[in-house]
């Protein structure tokens, strides 16, 4: 059901926990529909030093918030705004079609923690 | 190493089933209504089957019709019950087999009521009576459920509604129950589905207990086989699994439940002290002797299952990412689970090939693989190592 790039992030997930000194955090998703996703960044002066996740979620929730993290660390912040639920999919050579949905949130959640960025900047 | 622990979806075939179908489907191919040797012997052997089988359930043979599985048999037990219109009455712990069915006719036009469980997925004869109604013409209820494995008090449910109305058909779905629990199947059951992978005999053959005297439409037309109620060339050489497969669990099953109990609660205790935040689901006694359900608390189902995989043990869960809909399952919604706890459901099943050596590990892998996915939950606080609550 899943292919092997998918079950490669979901056994060793890149960039999990919680990046040090963040300044930039997002959290889509909830409980009730059983995925959660928490992205945090250290942005400075607009690139993205440093990127970490915690997941909630199904195997595709997990493997789509580690490849996310992937695409988007040490890009700046208007690269990773361009980052499409479509190419996560792509990156990970594809999810079952209910499976979809966990690609979206892992773009909301690069999107949400830099929301929160550009929100706290001064 | 390797641990199967998902007998509740399918069994591994038993030898004396393998044994007993080889010859029939190798030399003995004939169409079992015809009308030479070949196909003479072929009948033979399957009605020798039907009376094995029957036996064992304590009915009489020509109560026993082959189906091509659990699915088929509720199937026809509720759509051949309100062919003419009627009230359908079930409970909320059924498989999806008799729940979508129901869904199915309730679309078609037939009023549906669903009766609650309480906690451990239990349904009480009072809730089931006031479920009644004058137009009821099925009831169904899932003899042991197949998620959290509670079995439920199906004699007295039958009863109950017998006393209300005598022509109200009752069903029970025995496919998780038949082999591993004695059937009580009293006089007030009209029908009994179950299906022999979930004993050790071959997939694609089932069965369905029909009372004498019960009129029930048939689902399948056509050439007239299993006297008239059930066309389709007989499966003989499944229908003989069957048999071989069933009088091997009725013979040697106090022996097998034991076993199979002792293994799970070994696993059922080893759990519950070993991985804080951790849940039994379904009735703590009144439990199939094979099933050991739990919840975790932040994390989610369907991640378990597959990190229990890398780990080589096979499990499964009834959260919403082992299906196609967003919802958990709805047994472990109707015990009154709210939906983020049943999102981290696991269903450990044994059978009675496991060892007591691969339940520690199985033990173990399940506390590894919870302190992976919690080690990546945001709802879990590594540092006190307690949820994180999210409302």
């Amino acid at each position: 059901m899943y292919t092997e790039r998918v079950m490669d992030h979901f056994n060793c997930p890149r960039n999990m926990g919680e990046a040090d000194g963040y300044n930039a955090e997002g959290t889509v998703g909830n409980a009730k529909c059983g995925d959660i996703m928490r992205m945090t960044m250290r942005i400075e002066e607009g690139v993205i030093k440093d990127v970490k996740f915690k997941t909630f979620g199904c195997g595709a929730a997990v493997a789509t918030s580690s490849i996310a993290t992937e695409m988007v660390m040490g890009k700046t912040v208007e690269e990773a705004l361009a980052l499409t639920n479509k190419a996560v999919v792509e990156a990970l050579e594809g999810l079952p079609p209910q499976k979809i949905h966990c690609s979206v949130l892992a773009e909301e959640a690069v999107k949400a923690a830099i929301e929160d960025y550009n929100r706290k900047k001064p | 190493m390797f641990v199967y622990c998902d007998n509740a979806a399918t069994t591994p075939l038993c030898k004396p089933a393998f044994d007993a179908m080889l010859p029939w489907l190798e030399t003995g191919y004939g169409n079992a209504s015809g009308f030479y040797k070949l196909a003479r012997d072929a009948k033979k052997a399957l009605e020798n089957a039907r009376r094995t089988a029957a036996s064992c359930l304590g009915v009489a043979p020509e109560e026993f019709y082959f189906t091509s599985g659990g699915t088929e048999s509720d199937n026809w037990a509720l759509k051949g019950a309100c062919d003419k219109g009627g009230h359908i009455v079930i409970s909320a712990a059924e498989h999806h087999a008799v729940l979508n069915t129901a869904e199915f006719l309730k679309k078609k036009g037939h009023p549906l009521t669903v009766v609650p469980v309480d906690s451990d997925g239990t349904v009480s004869p009072e809730a089931l009576q006031k479920a009644l109604q004058p137009d009821t013409a099925i009831v169904s209820v899932i003899y042991a459920n197949n998620e959290i494995g509670t079995v439920q008090p199906v004699a007295e449910l039958a009863r109950t509604v017998k006393e209300y109305n005598k022509k109200i058909l009752f069903h029970t779905d025995a496919v998780q129950a038949a082999g591993h629990i004695p059937l009580e199947i009293t006089p007030e059951i009209d029908m009994l589905s179950l299906s022999a992978h979930k004993f050790g005999g071959p997939k694609g053959i089932g069965a369905m207990v029909l009372k004498n005297g019960v009129k029930l439409t048939p689902l399948l037309h056509g050439g007239g086989h299993e006297r008239g109620r059930r066309s389709t060339t007989e499966n003989v050489a499944g229908a003989i699994g069957l048999a071989a497969a069933l009088e091997y669990m009725c013979q040697n099953r106090e022996t097998f439940a034991i076993r199979t109990a002792s293994l799970r609660d070994r696993l059922i205790n080893g759990i519950l002290s070993e991985i804080p935040y951790s849940r039994l689901t379904g009735h703590r006694a009144n439990r199939l002797p094979g099933n050991a359900s739990f919840v975790f608390a932040s994390v989610e189902g369907e991640s378990l299952v597959l990190k229990l995989d890398s780990l080589g043990v096979a499990a499964s869960s009834g959260s919403a990412c082992s299906s196609a809909s967003l919802d958990p399952s709805h047994v472990l919604l109707a015990i009154g689970l709210p939906h983020e706890e049943a999102h981290g459901s696991l269903r450990l099943t044994v059978g009675h090939e496991n060892t007591e050596e691969e339940m520690d590990y199985v033990i173990k892998s399940v506390k590894t693989a919870v302190e992976h996915c919690r080690n990546m939950s945001p709802l879990w606080d590594a540092k006190k190592g307690e949820p994180i609550n999210v409302h």
